[in-house]
């Protein structure tokens, strides 16, 4: 009872990263409060699940294997996670902030009312005394994200409301196992106990999802380009810069919303979030959203025309120039001197 | 041919696409009133999705429905530029300080006030949070299905509707029955611009609110074209428990704020010289960060 839950997405019987990443954290905060750590996994032929997940220090497994529930849908999972929370209360749920976590997230909170905190960079555990109320609350999540229109980082929680549930994106938490031979129990819900057949209203007719991404969360070096690139084909630049180094391209939001390049180059907040040797940030002005997504690269170099912009504060090198003509001498001084 | 009923959930909110130095005040906090209100923009891409239903299905309504301070007209204003047919904005002092659950609770009262409705439209998520919560909420306290991610509408025949998304990775296409919330992704079809003749027609569209402050008397305009009435109801002119109305209808709260502080690392400063990008990239090598 009151445990810390992860919601597992899966596809193709493989459990997603973000889901690892937070059974990890999850991990963490269970040990604080002393107490375990579960996960649900909902979905079909879920057999190679367990030794996916268990590792990361999962006590409890719930698993609901229906050929109906594969792929997801959004009231077939809700009412099993509904389901689920109402017998065993958990305290905290922790749901990845992809296409599924917050289709399903928010109708979760709302059936349970409780509250929901989205796109969280950092969660921990902490006190919170009530002035009004004269109350002190012990071990409350502290769900903490960047908020409007940046620098500012707020600090949420759910004083009232079980579960505490938060959203984190892909990236943010880091991945690890806990221990290969961990012991934790399978428990095998029965499906018709969680759904009613009226659950199932929607008939998926096409889908396609990618299997091989951009491995920018991998890469060990990242040109990463934002408004002040210019144009789509100023990026072909970064895009050269960053085959010579053998790194991958990134992007800002901005760079995007003006169609430089594809969404799924973001980095920042609402984007992925990396941690490569060398980032290398091309007109990019380093509004708090996109540092959550990069400041702990191990260096940075920040191009910039503006030599007040917020990026160099956090950069090893600040070139101030344009990226048009910076980036050439970088590849030509680059092949020069490992020839 | 079947005719919809179309209710298109949208936000006013603060352009922070646009967070300029001017935005930032002297102690590093924001200056919201120096970042201007805007329709957000995914909000914008819901409408359009239900005007071409309109275009198709002569007969539908849309109306718009936004929350929010009595200068949120705008967005009904907006609306009606380009083609919904009125709108409803829902301000009072007892939504303040709502989180994402207490909004979606009186949005959803106010739907349910409505009447009889087909579609639910919303944008996926709003510029100002990001949290794409409001749309599933919403449904969830109607207790209807959601379909949230929408790019097109690729069919629709009376109650069956065929839907692509788009997700994460990929793409989707379902089919289900209405009624229906969907929520519109900023991928679909852009928002059509403002028609002349309906700008000229609604430009004096008013809330009672925004009549009295203006102080001007246009009565017998008012009397004679109701159109130009923009509906406002308070939270009298809907049905709700008020514990689950604004900041204590909203599980989750603010406990600190702070500033971000640039914790100034002791960066290089290089200029765009030639002798200095060398230099640069021979220490990077040397250091073997590359190469
Ligand atoms: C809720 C929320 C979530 C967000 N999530 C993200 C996120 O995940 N990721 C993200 O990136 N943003 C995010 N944003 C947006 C973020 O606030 C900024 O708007 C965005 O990061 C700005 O992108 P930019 O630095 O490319 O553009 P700008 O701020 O416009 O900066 C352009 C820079 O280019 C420089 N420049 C111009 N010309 C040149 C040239 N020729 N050579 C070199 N430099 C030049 C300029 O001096 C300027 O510093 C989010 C915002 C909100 C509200």
């Amino acid at each position: 009872m009151n445990n810390v839950f992860v919601y597992c997405e899966i596809e193709d019987g493989q459990v997603a990263e973000v889901s690892l990443e937070l059974l990890t954290k999850g991990r963490t905060l269970a040990n604080e409060l002393a107490c375990s750590l579960e996960a649900i996994a909902v979905g079909h032929n879920l057999e190679g699940v367990a030794a996916q997940v268990i590792p990361y220090g999962v006590d409890t497994l719930y698993l609901a294997d229906d050929k109906r529930l594969y792929p997801y849908q959004t009231l077939p999972h809700t009412s099993v996670v509904v389901k689920l929370f109402r017998e065993k209360e958990p305290q905290i749920a922790l749901l990845g902030a992809t296409s599924i976590g917050r289709d399903l997230g928010p109708r979760v909170s709302s059936a349970l009312n409780s509250g929901l905190t989205a796109d969280c960079t950092s969660l921990e555990i902490g006190t919170h005394f009530d002035r009004r109320a004269n109350k002190n609350y012990e071990s409350l999540l502290y769900q903490i994200r960047p908020a409007f229109g940046g620098n500012i980082i707020a600090t949420i929680i759910n004083p009232d409301h079980r579960p505490q549930m938060a959203t984190v994106r892909e990236g943010v938490m880091k991945k690890s196992i806990l221990d290969p031979k961990y012991k934790g129990k399978v428990v095998q819900l029965n499906v018709a106990d969680y759904v009613d057949d009226s659950d199932f209203v929607v008939e998926i007719i096409e889908r396609h999802i990618e299997k091989s991404r951009l491995n920018i969360k991998g890469a060990p070096i990242i040109v990463a380009g934002g408004y002040g690139v210019g144009s789509k084909e100023n990026f072909n630049l970064l895009f050269e810069l960053a085959e010579v180094l053998g790194g991958e391209v990134g992007a800002s939001r901005a760079a995007i919303d003006a169609g430089y390049v594809d969404s799924a180059r973001q980095i920042g907040q609402t984007g992925i979030t990396v941690r490569p040797k060398l980032y290398i940030a091309c007109g990019i002005s380093g509004q708090i959203q996109h540092r959550a997504g990069m400041e702990q690269s191990a260096q940075i170099i920040a191009i910039n025309t503006d030599p007040e912009a917020p990026i160099n504060s956090i950069a090893d090198y600040v070139i101030t120039g344009s990226i048009t003509d910076i980036i050439p001498k970088m590849i030509k001084y680059y092949k020069k001197n490992t020839k | 041919m079947k005719a919809y009923s179309i209710i298109v959930l949208a936000k006013q909110v603060p352009d922070t696409r646009n967070v300029g130095k001017d935005a930032m005040k002297a102690d590093g906090t924001v200056n919201r009133a120096a970042l201007p209100a805007i329709f957000n923009p995914e909000d914008l891409n819901a409408l359009e999705q239900a005007l071409r239903i309109k275009d198709r299905y002569p007969g539908t309504t849309v109306k718009i429905l936004t929350m929010g301070p009595v200068r949120a007209a705008e967005v009904i204003r907006e609306g009606l530029y380009r083609g919904a047919d009125g709108g409803i904005l829902l301000t009072d002092r007892a939504f303040a300080g709502s989180d994402t659950l207490a909004t979606s609770y009186a949005l959803s009262q106010a739907i349910k006030k409505m009447g009889k409705t087909d579609l639910i439209i919303a944008g996926r998520q709003a510029i100002d949070g990001d949290t794409a919560q409001v749309g599933p909420q919403v449904a969830e306290k109607l207790n209807m299905l959601q379909i949230t991610y929408v790019e097109e509408v690729a069919e629709l025949k009376n109650d069956t509707i065929i839907l692509k998304r788009r997700l994460d990775r990929g793409v989707e296409t379902v089919k289900c029955k209405l009624p229906l919330v969907m929520t519109v992704n900023g991928t679909a079809p852009e928002c059509r611009v403002r028609n002349a003749k309906l700008l000229m027609q609604y430009k004096r569209a008013r809330t009672i609110t925004e009549l009295q402050r203006e102080n001007e008397d246009y009565t017998h305009l008012y009397n004679e074209r109701s159109d130009l009435n923009i509906a406002e109801w308070t939270v009298n002119d809907i049905e709700t428990d008020s514990s689950q109305l604004g900041l204590t209808g909203s599980p989750t709260k603010v406990k600190t704020i702070v500033n971000v502080v640039l914790q100034a690392k002791d960066s290089k400063v290089i200029s765009d010289s030639d002798a200095d990008i060398e230099n640069m990239m021979i220490e990077l090598i040397d250091s073997h960060v590359i190469g």
